[in-house]
């Protein structure tokens, strides 16, 4: 089993046309889709992001505030899985209600370890 | 508007009764180990309701207005302490953490058809196996009937701390344990009914048996005993014939509470009391619960307290009383269930139908009598063979150990009346 990180990006703009019902039913597919992954005893946790924050940069540790970028890359998420590969971590990516939005994205990235060779 | 006796008086009655449905339904979504943090919730609920209602008059939905806001402030309570503190069950653990899922979760968890049982559920989990007798029935009146550590405090006769500790201990098991809050299973539930009745039959006795003075207590608790137990007969599961028998049982006594006190508080024996005050459309639905108890083959205890109790209510006069047949109940009772309180008032019965010298016979033979002589009850008894046997002065000795056994004004009082009587 490998640990994967699911991050999600875009679907703000999308989001903030939606109905109050529709919001609700939105609500509703995320927790079935985390749910389902808890189901499997595969979910290890995750937190959607709130808005705007701050970034701290290089040696200087200049602060600026975000957004800091184009909304459709702006992090809004995340989702920690333990699955048995790449291919399982796409296909259950694919269920994320993230891409019910036309600018949504899952990066899916394997949880590493810092070595020094 | 300054604090009406009436708002207060509203709103402490609804309070009580619907505490215990909202305490029961944020401990299944809190998971019981957090059974206080949900007690705290509901507290708070109640206090911005005062508050608001002070200003603004009662709601017209008082009960859904309360239970909204019990829900919306849990919610935030889980948004807020999800870092620190684990909701939910195995189940719901993970769903309530993350701000992804804790909402619907949330709702999903706060439905009306999953809200039906809690009060059930909690029941069984306040009756846990391993817990003893004292601290079930503590359980139940601080949680499920919405009673205050000093009224509990109050119906135990004891002091406030001990049952603060007491209480502390019992959610202390809760946390460890992680108690579940459900309905046992089929294999399990018969044995688990059977700690749920007692609790609600010694509630409905600390009620009924007036061992302390306040009014309003004893009837809060009379009322919830026989609520509680009419949630088990509303459950499929656990609407057993001895459930039905306890509820009979709980109407045909209560069914004479206006009769057995006088205004002033004055206890009324049973062939004094005004047959005309008994409340004749209860002793009506209690017949219609022992006709629902009688299905099944077993009798319990319950079914044959019922039975001696239907006796009474229906005499149209104390002498008329069925004693032959109270006493055959009696006897039954005594062969299920030998108890020395069974025992007792086995002898109560023969002193009706056979006399003193029989009667005096069979109390004096009572295995192990050394317990009852500090039961103020069996005193009593004695003093009454005594005097129907005109011997005064044994019988005014034991009157006078009865009266030092008793805490209750209104006992000592009749006891002093008894010997008064004699001296005449």
């Amino acid at each position: 089993m490998k640990d994967y990180l699911l991050l999600f990006r875009g679907g703000d703009a999308e989001r903030k046309q939606l109905s109050p019902e529709q919001l609700e039913a939105n609500m509703k597919r995320w927790q079935q889709w985390i749910g389902g992954i808890a189901q499997q005893e595969k979910y290890m946790g995750g937190q959607p992001l709130e808005a705007g924050g701050k970034v701290l940069t290089g040696t200087s540790k200049k602060l600026t505030d975000g957004p800091f970028m184009e909304g459709k890359e702006i992090l809004g998420g995340y989702v920690h899985i333990k699955v048995s590969d790449m291919d399982e971590a796409v296909q259950i990516s694919e269920g994320c209600p993230i891409l019910e939005h036309e600018t949504g994205t899952v990066e899916i990235r394997e949880i590493g370890t810092m070595s020094a060779q | 508007m300054p604090e009406s006796p009436q708002l207060l008086s509203t709103v402490n009655h609804l309070f009580r009764h619907q505490s215990g449905k909202m305490v029961a339904v944020l401990t299944r979504i809190f998971g019981s180990h957090n059974i206080e943090l949900a007690e705290d919730v509901v507290q708070d609920t109640l206090v911005t309701a005062l508050e608001q209602w002070k200003i603004k008059g009662i709601p017209e939905k008082p009960e859904a207005w309360l239970f909204i806001v019990a829900k919306n402030k849990a919610l935030n309570v889980i948004k807020k302490q999800r870092n620190n503190i684990l909701f939910g069950d195995d189940e719901t653990q993970v769903l309530l953490q993350s701000g992804y899922t804790i909402e619907t979760t949330f709702k999903q968890l706060a439905e009306e058809e999953l809200i039906k049982d809690d009060q059930l559920r909690m029941m069984f989990a306040c009756c846990h196996p391993q817990l003893s007798e004292e601290s079930q029935v503590t359980l139940i009146l601080k949680t499920l009937c919405g009673f205050s550590t000093a009224e509990i405090a109050k119906t135990f006769l004891t002091s406030e701390d001990t049952i603060s500790k007491r209480l502390y201990r019992t959610k202390e098991f809760f946390r460890q344990q992680k108690v579940k809050l459900e309905i046992p299973s089929v294999g399990e539930i018969k044995n688990r009914t059977d700690a749920v009745l007692n609790s609600i039959y010694l509630l409905f006795n600390e009620g009924y048996n007036s061992t302390h003075s306040e009014e309003l207590i004893r009837k809060d608790l009379i009322t919830e005993a026989m609520m509680l137990c009419k949630f088990l007969t509303e459950n499929i599961h656990t609407q057993l014939p001895k459930v039905y028998a306890l509820l009979a049982l709980m109407c045909f006594h209560s069914s004479r509470n206006d009769s057995r006190l006088t205004s002033a508080g004055d206890i009324i024996l049973l062939p004094m009391q005004d047959r005309s005050k008994w409340n004749y459309e209860m002793i009506e639905q209690a017949n219609e619960y022992m006709n629902q108890a009688a299905f099944g083959n077993t009798i319990s205890t319950y079914h044959l307290e019922a039975a001696i109790a239907y006796e009474h209510c229906t005499a149209e006069s104390f002498a008329q009383t069925n004693w032959q047949k109270v006493l055959e109940y009696y006897e039954w009772l005594y062969k299920i269930s030998p108890s020395q309180i069974t025992a007792l008032n086995r002898v109560v019965a023969i002193l009706q139908v056979q006399g003193p010298t029989v009667a005096l016979q069979h109390l004096e033979a009572i295995p192990d009598k050394k317990k009852l002589e500090s039961f103020y009850l069996y005193y009593s008894l004695l003093g009454e063979i005594h005097s129907q046997l005109y011997d005064k002065t044994m019988a005014q000795k034991y009157f006078e150990a009865a009266i030092k056994l008793t805490q209750s004004k209104a006992e000592k009082k009749m006891l002093k009346n008894k010997i008064a009587a004699l001296l005449n």
